[in-house]
């Protein structure tokens, strides 16, 4: 197990519950229903995520974990159901307005913005951290370039964190894949969200990568306090990262709980070991 | 020698003609960027924005003759005249206003259409355009004068004269555009690079979803591309208006920006500027050098077939981003 040791650098060897850490949820999806044309890609769905724990989402291709993201980030709307964040009924938002509500994301085909370094992709993550108007950046030069200096010094604290300084000023174009996707998780923590989505943060990478990638997210998890929920196929990691685990299977949530409750729950094996649906 | 000379001139007056075109071609390339639109419209919102400042500067009733054919009045003027300062800030709000409403109206229907589909909408905008302003503030030739000096400039003329004992005709007003010219350009690329507004500007070029994932409403980024596409309009529109008039034929170049931008590439601020100049110098020398061998008049053609040699061997232009299918 590559995991372990990352995890147990980390976290308690005695398997922690996730009420030990985390408090009232942040955020709930209630009866959520969604399909596009004919095709239903959830089908009421209800789950929470609770504020300071790492929530997966897992299941088989096509189950419908990225709708679940998408729904949560605004880049889907449901056609029923509702979803309460931070105590409240959530309207029907745009993504720019989840955005800025505090919930951060990462996509499964990354989306970087290619042309730009990857100081200025961090730094677009703090688009909404800047105050300063149009108007007065124009007229009260001092402020505006106080705040510039000040989200520069915050992004460039996290790209030593996530141990890229030595590509800042490279354009995201010309970067590898794996680091790739740790730019754009750079980007989603400049904003400092509230919650964290990650949609297949470890996909395709190499097993340091994985390692890596890993030791970031318990890091942000337990050193910033940022609530994650995370969509991941790796189930060794899933595992080892997460508090509580939702599983998904033909847009339906087939079992929700800890790791462990969900290592001997019967019908999420039968899901992943393709026991025939009647 | 002499000749020599005289192609001096040709050349630096080529350079500031240059700058006119480069100016229409940035406003093309900033909405181009931001939205995947080409603006066709780009050259009549230049004439738009003149006709609207001369008006607005000359109290002229805008609809004056609608209203008077309606309701049989005689309203012309409103009897002021505006400080032209005033009037430009004026102007200005006309354009943001106008490109608000064409984000509402027309382009926020139109998510996710086929560039062509956004294409014609343009033209469509184009013609309408010309028409409102026609309707607006009538279709004859107005003179714009805003302050800006003109004539001669006697300097470079005693200068020259001294130095080859042939005096250069600049135009002031060309010294004076060229200037402006350079400022907006410093101005647009401080903006981008150091506003938020500009950083969610440039983040919109690059990736609508991702942009939309770090808090960045495309709708409002639309709404100010459009107006700063229409400020740079404004500032050609002032430019020409100033040199020859602002008169409908303005609208026509609209098209000159065309061959700059396939010099230049569509996705290239600094490709506009160098495909500007590049075009007005080749052109004003060409019409010098060969023009009198083959009968003149090739001003109207060469910018164009400029164009077509650089699309066969250089298809995304001088600094357009080269485009690769991976198979």
């Amino acid at each position: 197990m590559i995991h372990a040791a990352t995890k147990g650098a980390e976290a308690s060897g005695d398997s922690p519950l996730a009420t030990d850490k985390a408090g009232d949820p942040i955020l709930e999806l209630r009866d959520i229903s969604l399909s596009f044309g004919g095709v239903a890609a959830i089908k009421d769905v209800s789950f929470d995520i609770l504020e300071g724990e790492i929530r997966a989402i897992i299941g088989p291709n096509g189950a419908g974990k990225s709708s679940i993201l998408n729904v949560i980030s605004g880049f889907y709307v449901p056609q029923e159901g509702r979803i309460v964040y931070r105590g409240a009924r959530r309207p029907s938002l745009k993504p720019y307005q989840v955005a800025r509500q505090g919930i951060a994301r990462t996509f499964q085909s990354i989306a970087l913005f290619e042309g730009m370094s990857v100081l200025d992709n961090v730094m677009t993550g703090r688009i909404n951290h800047m105050r300063s108007g149009l108007l007065s950046q124009a007229l009260w030069r001092g402020r505006a370039e106080r705040e510039e200096v000040e989200n520069r010094k915050f992004c460039e604290g996290i790209i030593d964190f996530l141990e890229i300084q030595h590509i800042r000023k490279t354009r995201v174009a010309q970067l590898p894949y794996g680091l790739k996707k740790r730019v754009e998780l750079a980007r989603a923590l400049a904003s400092e969200p509230k919650l964290l989505l990650l949609d297949e943060p470890m996909a395709g990478m190499s097993v340091e990568e994985k390692e890596d990638m890993c030791r970031f997210i318990l890091y942000v998890n337990d050193e910033i306090g940022t609530t994650i929920a995370l969509i991941e196929h790796d189930m060794g990691v899933v595992m080892d990262l997460s508090d509580r685990v939702v599983v998904m299977d033909y847009g339906r949530k087939i079992g929700d709980g800890s790791p462990d409750e969900i290592r001997n729950n019967q019908a999420v094996i039968d899901a992943y070991l393709g026991v025939v649906h009647d | 020698m002499d000749n020599l000379i005289f192609a001096a001139e040709v050349f630096v007056n080529g350079l500031m003609a240059g700058v006119l075109y480069s100016l229409v071609a940035i406003g093309f390339v900033l909405i181009y960027k931001a939205s995947g639109i080409f603006n066709y419209a780009q050259g009549v919102m230049a004439l738009f924005s003149a006709l609207t400042l001369v008006g607005l500067m000359n109290g002229q009733v805008p609809f004056g003759h609608l209203i008077n054919a309606i309701f049989g009045t005689q309203v012309h003027h409103f009897g002021w005249h505006l400080p032209a300062i005033v009037a430009i800030v004026l102007t200005m709000g006309v354009m943001v206003a106008l490109a608000w409403i064409v984000q509402r109206v027309i382009f926020r229907h139109l998510i996710n259409q086929e560039p062509i589909i956004l294409f014609m909408a343009t033209i469509g905008l184009a013609y309408f355009m010309e028409g409102l302003g026609d309707m607006m503030w009538g279709a004859d030739i107005k003179k714009l004068d805003i302050g800006l000096p003109q004539g001669i400039n006697t300097g470079i003329d005693s200068f020259t004269a001294d130095l080859f004992g042939y005096g250069f005709f600049i135009d002031n007003l060309d010294i004076v555009a060229t200037f402006i010219a350079a400022g907006l350009v410093v101005v647009l690329v401080a903006f981008s690079h150091y506003t938020k507004q500009g950083r969610a500007m440039r983040a919109v070029a690059d990736d609508h979803q991702a942009a939309l994932s770090v808090g960045v409403s495309l709708n409002f980024i639309w709404i100010l591309v459009w107006s700063v596409a229409g400020f740079v309009a404004l500032v050609a529109g002032i430019m020409w208006g100033t040199k020859s008039g602002v008169q409908f034929s303005l609208s026509l170049i609209a098209l000159k920006a065309l061959p700059v931008l396939m010099l230049g590439g569509f996705t290239s601020i600094p490709g506009a500027i160098v495909g500007g100049l590049i075009i007005g110098i080749g052109e004003k020398l060409f019409e010098f050098s060969v023009g009198p061998i083959i009968g003149g008049a090739t001003e109207n053609w060469f910018a164009y077939v400029l164009a077509l040699i650089f699309l066969v061997f250089r298809p995304q232009g001088l600094f357009g981003e080269r485009i690769i299918e991976r198979v």
